[in-house]
């Protein structure tokens, strides 16, 4: 089998630029390398035409009208702007935010510095599986609640929330809601004329776009209003300031573009693969798939490895490109906090590994990876003092350990 | 893209260098890595960020760890701002009558939210009287920001004194140094400012990045709050390609900066005897300017109607800054100098680069000149 090590399975974290949208890209950092806001000249107009329709791209993605779409520098500056932004805009008719325990950090802290500055957060624990219960989600609604920010496609684990039943909770109660979709976009269908979604943020690394530019969705009608974050130019409306990279931005388009046209085709192929993985892995003992398998992404695979020290884990497994943990908080050595939030222990939420694959995973790399997963984890366990308590069918939750 | 179209605009924007851009590729494609991951791929682009830190530090005389990546220079000076007077608390900001939206904005926005707004006035040169200064850091000032160079008249500002003056008081001075670098030295020790903000599209970098320099023992708010990169200044994947770079035209304007300006300044000059040949009239003209820039008017003759009229004729220039191109308002910057309005209206800004020429700015000369005795006679007839 040829694979090329280390192979890529990491997609979650972020994707190669497709050579499409590079190809794409090239002439508007070369030939029209022009101000878009230049209003005066061709140069100027060249890159202003090329922002434009990269905004039709993205908003055909999700079905928006273009003058919804706003650039950004990231989903992260999205997610800032979007909740900083309602919150503060609507905080006279109130000061409550709901948000999940499994949110992206570039969600959890705005809410969080928001917090900081008077507001008050219910962070809201998912069902085991990961999923919100739409019933806990009423509950936690008050008379003062302003903002509800939920993510269409969770980051670690892959698990699709029901946006579109939350959403119309919202509506009722007048709540103004976000969705995260940075990890959405091509793979799952967003109809934000059906949703009832008031904000929305979208990562062009995610998608095979280039890194440093997103967009914010920003309803019309009903109209959503924001209080901008970036202020000077007076770029996109007002709402967010800055010259535009126009060469970014193509990028963003095209690469939208492109997950549009093929993701029901490359979505099929990919869960064909996900599923390959699965199946290989669960010949091994003692794995557990963290979050729902069905209402799930095609591309994600989150599964604890029991009886095996995560770190070590992490180490075994050089030949692949994976992570434990998002990669935004893989600095650091804490359990994923999206783990432990489903109920998982400290120790399975350590040795869990996320797979993520994507557009140029082959059958090869999978094959592999089962193969080498199987042996490592085989080794690992051979030195596992807790393994070896395990076979004497010792339970390990009724030991008790002696401090040293 | 028209061949004829000759680009006297680089204030607005730079051409990438086809160099640069090399650079940058391998990190749009295989080289894709998101810095924070742990593996080979995450691994080696963090390697290529903190190289491009050092490129921008040196290029500055800054150390690595005074360097903050963003994703430009309209948010470097909007977390300044925003950041260093939020986090010391409601107070006075002073800025200058001419700053960049990107400045005077978000101190604004910080009005609005019960921060203290004071400007110093520009004399009719257009440089920032620094003698103001002393009086108004009277009162309790968390920041003062006063650009290095002016984007439409060019003019240097005295921000070494400004800095000085802002010390004594024991207060915080931040520059927009953005149309300064790659144009002048910029010297970060030796300006002897706290904060600085770069930006990389202006020195033949990729757009979508710039920096904020900052000395580390000012406090400072993050804006973009998550996953904590840039030491949890500024939260988000990094745009690894951008900021890699950045980082190489970092390197290379520090290498040709003299040759940049040996052969810039006698085009502007070239420029600035036939402007003055029209009877031009060329705003901060005894001001100590950028090499390479030129702001002027006729009078009688309508700004946004020559450069337009110049567009057609494959000149590619400005009418004040890009950001604000799209409104007809004169230019804040001409008015805080004490420029008619009249005369404000008729501004006209060029901005030269490495790929202009002597023959290029002669042509231009010529063509000003038939436009302006065209566009003169359509007025004679319509009055």
């Amino acid at each position: 089998m040829t694979v090329k090590t280390p192979i890529y399975l990491d997609y979650s974290a972020t994707t190669p630029v497709d050579a499409r949208v590079a190809e794409k890209m090239i002439p508007y950092l070369t030939e029209h390398f022009g101000n878009p806001a230049s209003r005066s000249h061709s140069f100027g107009w060249v890159a202003e035409k090329a922002v434009e329709n990269a905004r039709e791209e993205v908003a055909n993605l999700v079905n928006a009208d273009p003058r919804e779409i706003i650039w950004t520098s990231g989903a992260t500056e999205s997610n800032n702007l979007a909740i900083k932004g309602a919150a503060h805009f609507y905080s006279g008719k109130g000061k409550h935010i709901i948000t999940v325990q499994t949110e992206h950090k570039a969600v959890i802290d705005p809410v969080r510095e928001l917090e900081r500055l008077g507001f008050e957060a219910t962070f809201l624990q998912p069902e085991p599986n990961g999923l919100l219960d739409i019933e806990k989600f009423k509950a936690a609604i008050r008379p003062d609640t302003v903002l509800a920010s939920v993510m269409l496609v969770n980051n670690e684990i892959g698990v699709i929330q029901d946006i579109e039943a939350i959403g119309n909770i919202c509506r009722e109660h007048g709540i103004i809601f976000h969705v995260d979709s940075a990890q959405a976009t091509g793979k799952v269908t967003i109809d934000l004329e059906k949703l009832p979604v008031d904000l929305m943020s979208f990562s062009a690394h995610k998608t095979y776009g280039p890194k440093g530019i997103g967009a914010l969705y920003v309803r019309r009608k009903p109209r959503v209003r924001l209080e901008a974050q970036m202020h000077g130019g007076g770029h996109e409306r007002g709402l967010r300031s800055g010259t535009l990279a126009t060469h970014q931005i193509v990028g963003m388009g095209e690469a939208f573009r492109i997950a549009r046209e093929e993701m029901e085709l490359e979505n099929a192929r990919i869960r064909r693969l996900r599923d390959r993985l699965l199946s290989g892995l669960q010949d091994i003992e003692e794995v557990y798939v963290n979050g729902d398998l069905k209402q799930r992404v095609p591309h994600n695979l989150n599964i604890s490895f029991n009886f095996v020290e995560g770190e070590s884990l992490i180490m075994a497994v050089k030949d692949i490109a994976v992570s434990s943990g998002s990669a935004c908080t893989s600095a650091s050595l804490e359990p994923s906090y999206v783990l432990r939030a489903l109920g998982r222990s400290d120790e399975l939420a350590h040795s869990s590994i996320r797979f993520s694959i994507g557009r140029f995973t082959t059958e090869d790399d999978i094959d592999y990876t089962v193969a080498l997963m199987k042996s490592k984890i085989g080794k690992l366990r051979e030195l596992s003092p807790l393994w070896e308590m395990h076979l004497e069918g010792i339970d390990l939750s009724k030991v008790e350990w002696a401090a040293h | 893209m028209n061949s004829t179209n000759i680009y006297f605009d680089h204030n607005a924007t730079t051409a990438l260098d086809a160099g640069v851009l090399e650079t940058m590729l391998p990190f749009m494609t295989q080289q894709h890595g998101n810095p924070t991951s742990r593996h080979s791929f995450g691994r080696h682009a963090r390697s290529a960020i903190e190289r491009a830190r050092e490129q921008v530090a040196n290029a500055v005389n800054a150390h690595p760890s005074q360097v903050i990546f963003t994703s430009g220079g309209t948010e470097a000076n909007n977390l300044t701002i925003t950041g260093i007077a939020g986090s010391y608390g409601v107070s006075q900001i002073v800025t200058s009558a001419i700053e960049h939206p990107c400045v005077s904005r978000p101190a604004l926005a910080m009005k609005h939210r019960g921060w203290k707004l004071a400007a110093l006035n520009v004399d009719d040169c257009g440089i920032v009287k620094a003698v103001e200064l002393d009086a108004l850091l009277k009162a309790d000032t968390s920041i003062v920001s006063v650009m290095l160079a002016n984007n439409e008249t060019g003019a240097l500002q005295p921000v070494t004194e400004l800095a000085e003056i802002a010390r004594r008081h024991g207060t915080t001075l931040h520059t927009d140094a953005v149309q300064a670098l790659g144009k002048i030295k910029v010297d970060f020790a030796e300006l002897n400012v706290h904060a600085m903000t770069l930006s990389s599209h202006k020195i033949n970098g990729p757009q979508g990045a710039g920096a904020l320099i900052l000395d580390k023992r000012i406090d400072i708010q993050p804006m973009i709050h998550g996953g904590g990169q840039e030491r949890g200044l500024r939260s988000g994947t990094e745009n690894v390609a951008a900021i890699v770079g950045f980082g190489a035209a970092c390197e290379l304007m520090q290498s040709r900066l003299s040759q940049h300006n040996s052969y810039i300044r006698p085009l502007r000059e070239r420029l600035e005897r036939g402007l003055n040949k029209l009877d031009a009239v060329i705003f901060g003209a005894v001001a100590v300017r950028l090499p390479n820039t030129s702001f002027f008017a006729f009078n009688e003759i309508d700004g946004e109607t020559l450069v337009m009229a110049l567009d057609r004729k494959g000149f590619a220039v400005a009418s004040g800054s890009a950001c604000s191109s799209d409104s007809s308002e004169p230019s804040s910057v001409l008015l805080a100098m004490g420029v008619e309005p009249d005369l404000a209206k008729g501004a006209i800004r060029v901005s030269l680069g490495m790929q202009n020429s002597q023959e290029q700015i002669d042509t231009f000369l010529a063509v000003l000149e038939q436009e302006i005795t065209r566009l003169r006679q359509l007025t004679a007839i319509a009055v």
